[in-house]
């Protein structure tokens, strides 16, 4: 079975520009070839999109619970917290493992200010939605373009 | 249903290349665990739900299906994308004999957990040493 190599993946560029993230993903057996998470690769993975008057985040966390959640705006900011709990129990022998645990945090330097005050998150199924509302200077506004008076000559 | 007809796996479970839905499934990431009595499976399938998911389990093959509901649409205007979403597919093998009539399943928060518990036949016994 393969192991994720993270050189090959195809919007590292894009992401190291476009966001600022620093993530600790703790792996519990140390020594453990195990495929899937690394501390190089950034968790969660995020999909981000917009309409006019809002931005949407979307990242799939499975196995993390709301208390070990934290979502927080600042700015142009976001910032996912969390923690994946160990499964690992006495008795109990791994025979593969690609799901890491451990504490992570991902910052995402969104395109536009939001409005903190209005930012909305649910998690469902594994899947946390959040919808960030832009803040009422970063709309775009439709200029008017007066015509030009002609100058007496 | 063997493997070879139906699915197109993708080996790595992130790939990025556009997903037509039909066809196109997600390799989910798995902890396998092992104590005296069972194996255990945990199956990370976000974005499904507990009637969407369908686990077979045949002459030691362990299937897992997990439908997903689209959660975007073909014209979302993405800024970023690093993750598709698609139905999930994986199988095992399972080389443990396997009591198949007291598998059993749950799914919350996103992880299938199958709890196989091992046939009586295969479970490590200590065997009485009698004196000559």
């Amino acid at each position: 079975m393969p192991t994720l190599r993270i050189n090959s993946y195809p919007l590292q560029q894009l992401r190291s520009e476009m966001d600022r993230l620093f993530t600790d993903f703790l792996r519990e057996l140390p020594g453990t070839r195990g495929g899937g998470f690394f501390a190089e690769r950034t968790f969660p993975a995020v999909n981000l999109w917009e309409n006019e008057g809002e931005l949407y985040v979307e990242a799939e966390l499975p196995g993390v619970k709301q208390d070990d959640l934290d979502i927080s705006v600042v700015g142009n900011e976001l910032t996912i917290k969390g923690e994946r709990p160990n499964m690992e129990q006495e008795g109990l022998t791994f025979h593969r493992r690609e799901r890491g645990t451990g504490a992570f945090t991902r910052v995402l330097r969104l395109p536009t200010d939001v409005d903190p005050t209005k930012v909305e998150a649910s998690l469902r199924d594994g899947v946390l939605a959040i919808r960030l509302p832009k803040a009422e200077a970063a709309k775009a506004r439709k200029i008017q373009i007066k015509a030009a008076v002609p100058k007496k000559v | 249903m063997t493997v070879e007809t139906v699915v197109k796996q993708p080996e790595d479970a992130l790939t990025r290349s556009e997903p037509t839905r039909e066809g196109q499934f997600y390799r989910p990431n798995v902890d396998i665990l092992e104590n005296p009595d069972e194996l255990q499976v945990l199956v990370d399938l976000p974005g499904s739900s507990t009637d969407a998911i369908n686990v077979h389990f045949e002459d030691g093959t362990l299937t897992i299906h997990g439908r997903v509901p689209p959660r975007q649409t073909e014209d979302t205007p993405f800024l970023m994308q690093e993750y598709g979403v698609a139905d999930f597919f994986r199988t095992f093998q399972v080389s443990e004999g396997i009591d198949a009539a007291r598998i059993s399943a749950d799914y919350s928060d996103g992880v299938l957990r199958l709890r196989l518990p091992k046939a009586e036949a295969v479970k490590p016994r200590k065997i009485a040493v009698r004196g000559g």
